[in-house]
C-alpha cells in the first residue's frame, strides 16, 4: 500500500510548488505510522523523464516512486482526466510500466488548492468515495475508517470527522504542514505512465494564459496596509495605497470594501478573497470579522490602526495605535519619506 | 436560457464565533442567517444572464423549512421561481447533498446551465457542484470568476497561481463562481414585494449516508493577544516608525 499524492510543480518544470511540498509533508504523516510508502503522481511535467530538479525535489521530499503521466495531445490542465489518471494509479499501482509497482494507494492527498480540489472531487464522483478538504490532520482508525480533522470557515472553526474510504481522499489546508523536507531523502523511481482516459475527458481543459502583469501579488506581498470601513468611502484610500508603495507592499481592503464597491474584489483580503502571508500586515479602520481575519492570521506579525480599543482584532494583532487613521496613515507616510529624504 | 442556481443557508458570523454546548452547530440564537457569499454571487450572476439571454432563473436550496428565508431573499434579487428540498434538523453531508440536488434538478428541469457557489462558507466541502455534475453527465468547471455565454457553451474563466485559466464548455453546464465575479445588487423594492408573494415549491429529498460524518467541532486554540498599544493618533507615529524599522520593512 502506499499513499498517492497529486504534485504540481511550476511551470519551469523543475520546481515543486510550494503546496504540492505540504501535502507531501501531510502524506508522509500517513504513511510513516503504517510503514508504507509515498508515490507521487506528476501529471504536469513538460518531460516525462522528468527534469533533475524536480527529481531531487521529490526524492527530498521522501517520495519512493514517482509516477509520471505522458499525455502527448492531451498534456495540460483537464480536471477529470486528471482524476482519471489518479483512479487508475490508486487502485492498480500501475504495474503496466513494469518499472515500479506501487500497489493499491490506501489514501489520495492533494493540496488545498483550486486545482487539488477540483481534482479530489472529481475522483470522489468517479469512485463514489467521500472526500474531506482541508484536513489538518488525519489517521486510521479501527476497521478501515479514518479520523481526521478539518478546517471550517476557512479555518475559524475546527471538524473533527470520520471518513469511511478506501482510499481516503483528503486534501490539505495550506497552513496544516511545514514544506519540510523528510528526515531522510528517498531514492526516487521515476515511472512515465499513459492514462487511459475515457470519452469527454478532455472536455474541460484550460488554455492558460501569461500572468498578469504589474503590480506587487497580494498573495505574496510583504508588506500589505488593509484598509476596512473606517476609510470611510471610495476616496479614502489614497494614502492607504501611497504607504503601500512606498514599504514595497500591496493595498489590501476588507470584504464591507469590496461589497459596497469602493474597490475591486481582487483586492480583498479574507474568506471569500485573497489569503495573504506577509511579514506585516498593518490593518487601518478594519473591525476584525471572522470573514476577514481567515485571510489575515498567517501575517507574521499584525499592526492596527484603529478610532475602537475595542475592535476584536486587537485580540489578534500584536501591536496597535488608538487613532483616526486619517490623520495616522499621512503622518506616518510624511515620517517614511522623511527617513528616505533626510533633509540636508 | 434556463438557469438554476443552487444557494446554502449558513449562519451569520461577525466578530467571533461560539458554538453550541454540545459542540455540534454554531450559536446562532445571537446571530441570524444568511446565503453563502459565493452562493449569492451565482444567483447575481443567473439574474444577469437572463436579463441579456431571456429565460428564467430557479433558485433551489436543501435545507430546514425556515431555509424558504434566504430563497425569498434571492427571489428579491431577481429569481422567478423557489425550490426547497426540506429537510430536518442535523447536517446533510456533500454525497447525500449531491445527490439530492441531482434528482431535483432531473425532476424540475431541464436547465441550460446550473450555478453553484464554489464552497460553502460554514462546511467548506468543494465537491458539491462537481458530484451534481457527475450525477447528471454534464461537464464542470470550478472556482470560476468570469462567465461568458456563447453559442452552444460557456467560456468561463479564474486565476491559478497568478496565471490566467480559460475553459469552453457546452451547454448544458455546472459551474462554480467565486466572490468577485459580479456584484450582488440591492434588491429592489417591487422585487421584495414579489418575493414576499412568491409560492416556495416544496420537495423531500432521499436521504441517503454520507462517508464523511462530523463528529464535533471545535474552535482553535489560538495564541489569545492582548496588541500592545503603541499610543494614540499621530503622536504614536514615532513609535509605529521604530516598529516598523524593527520589522525591517522599511525601504
Amino acid at each position: 500500500m502506499t499513499v498517492l499524492c497529486l504534485t504540481e510543480l511550476e511551470p519551469d518544470g523543475g520546481t515543486v510548488t510550494d503546496a504540492s511540498l505540504r501535502a507531501l509533508a501531510f502524506s508522509r504523516s500517513l504513511a510513516g505510522p503504517a510503514g508504507e510508502d509515498v508515490t507521487a503522481a506528476v501529471l504536469d511535467a513538460p518531460d516525462a523523464a522528468l527534469a533533475s530538479e524536480a527529481r531531487a525535489a521529490l526524492a527530498a521530499a521522501g517520495v519512493r516512486t514517482a509516477h509520471v503521466a505522458d499525455l502527448g495531445e492531451a498534456a495540460g490542465y483537464a480536471p477529470l482526466a486528471w482524476a482519471r489518471a489518479l483512479a487508475e494509479l490508486a487502485t492498480t499501482g500501475l504495474a503496466t510500466t513494469g518499472l515500479a509497482t506501487t500497489g493499491p494507494a490506501s489514501a489520495v492527498v492533494a493540496a488545498g488548492t483550486d486545482h487539488g480540489q477540483e481534482v479530489l472531487a472529481h475522483l470522489g464522483a468517479i469512485t463514489g468515495l467521500p472526500m474531506a478538504a482541508n484536513c489538518l490532520t488525519a489517521a486510521r482508525g479501527d476497521g478501515g475508517q479514518w479520523r481526521l480533522t478539518r478546517q471550517r470557515w476557512a479555518g475559524s472553526l475546527t471538524e473533527e470527522a470520520v471518513l469511511d474510504g478506501d482510499p481516503a481522499l483528503l486534501t490539505v489546508a495550506t497552513d496544516a504542514v511545514a514544506p519540510a523536507p523528510a528526515e531522510t531523502p528517498a531514492e526516487l523511481a521515476v515511472a512515465p505512465f499513459r492514462p487511459s482516459l475515457a470519452d469527454g475527458d478532455l472536455t474541460v481543459r484550460a488554455t492558460v494564459s501569461a500572468e498578469r502583469g504589474g503590480g506587487v501579488s497580494l498573495a505574496t506581498a510583504r508588506v500589505v496596509v488593509g484598509g476596512g470601513r473606517g476609510v470611510g468611502g471610495p476616496d479614502g484610500f489614497g494614502p492607504l495605497e501611497e504607504l503601500a508603495g512606498l514599504l514595497g507592499g500591496a493595498l489590501g481592503v476588507s470584504r464591507v470594501v469590496t461589497s459596497q464597491g469602493w474597490r475591486p474584489h481582487r483586492q480583498q483580503v479574507g474568506q471569500t478573497g485573497t489569503r495573504i502571508t506577509p511579514e506585516l500586515y498593518l490593518a487601518c479602520g478594519i473591525s476584525g470579522a471572522i470573514q476577514h481575519m481567515a485571510g489575515c492570521l498567517s501575517a507574521r506579525t499584525i499592526v492596527v490602526v484603529n478610532t475602537d480599543p475595542d475592535a476584536p482584532i486587537l485580540a489578534h494583532a500584536q501591536y496597535a495605535v488608538i487613532g483616526d487613521l486619517g490623520q495616522v496613515i499621512p503622518a506616518l507616510v510624511e515620517a517614511v519619506r522623511a527617513r528616505q529624504n533626510p533633509v540636508r | 436560457m434556463d438557469v438554476l442556481a443552487c444557494v446554502k443557508r449558513v449562519p451569520m458570523v461577525g466578530g467571533r464565533i461560539t458554538l453550541t454546548e454540545d459542540g455540534q452547530e454554531v450559536d446562532t440564537r445571537m446571530s441570524g442567517f444568511t446565503v453563502s457569499p459565493h452562493e449569492e454571487c451565482a444567483v447575481e450572476e443567473a439574474v444577469q444572464i437572463t436579463e441579456r439571454e431571456g429565460g428564467t432563473v430557479t433558485v433551489l436550496t436543501l435545507g430546514p423549512p425556515e431555509a424558504e428565508a434566504q430563497l425569498r431573499d434571492m427571489l428579491a434579487l431577481g429569481a422567478g421561481r423557489a425550490i426547497l428540498l426540506e429537510t430536518g434538523p442535523g447536517e446533510w453531508g456533500p454525497q447525500s447533498t449531491a445527490a439530492a440536488i441531482a434528482a431535483a434538478a432531473r425532476a424540475t428541469g431541464p436547465y441550460d446551465l446550473l450555478l453553484f457557489g464554489n464552497e460553502a462558507a460554514d462546511t467548506g466541502g468543494y465537491q458539491v457542484p462537481v458530484r451534481v455534475a457527475h450525477e447528471l453527465g454534464l461537464p464542470c468547471a470550478t472556482g470560476i470568476k468570469a462567465l461568458e455565454v456563447t453559442g452552444d457553451g460557456v467560456l468561463a474563466g479564474r486565476e491559478y497561481r497568478g496565471r490566467q485559466e480559460r475553459f469552453g464548455l457546452p451547454r448544458p453546464a455546472v459551474i462554480s463562481v467565486k466572490e468577485g465575479i459580479n456584484l450582488p445588487r440591492y434588491p429592489s423594492l417591487p422585487g421584495r414585494l414579489r418575493a414576499k408573494r412568491a409560492t416556495v415549491e416544496r420537495l423531500v429529498p432521499d436521504a441517503r449516508p454520507d462517508g464523511l460524518r462530523k463528529t464535533m467541532l471545535t474552535v482553535p486554540a489560538r495564541e489569545n493577544r492582548r496588541a500592545e498599544i503603541l499610543g494614540t493618533g499621530p503622536e504614536a507615529v514615532p513609535a509605529l516608525v521604530a516598529l516598523l524599522d524593527e520589522l525591517g520593512v522599511l525601504p
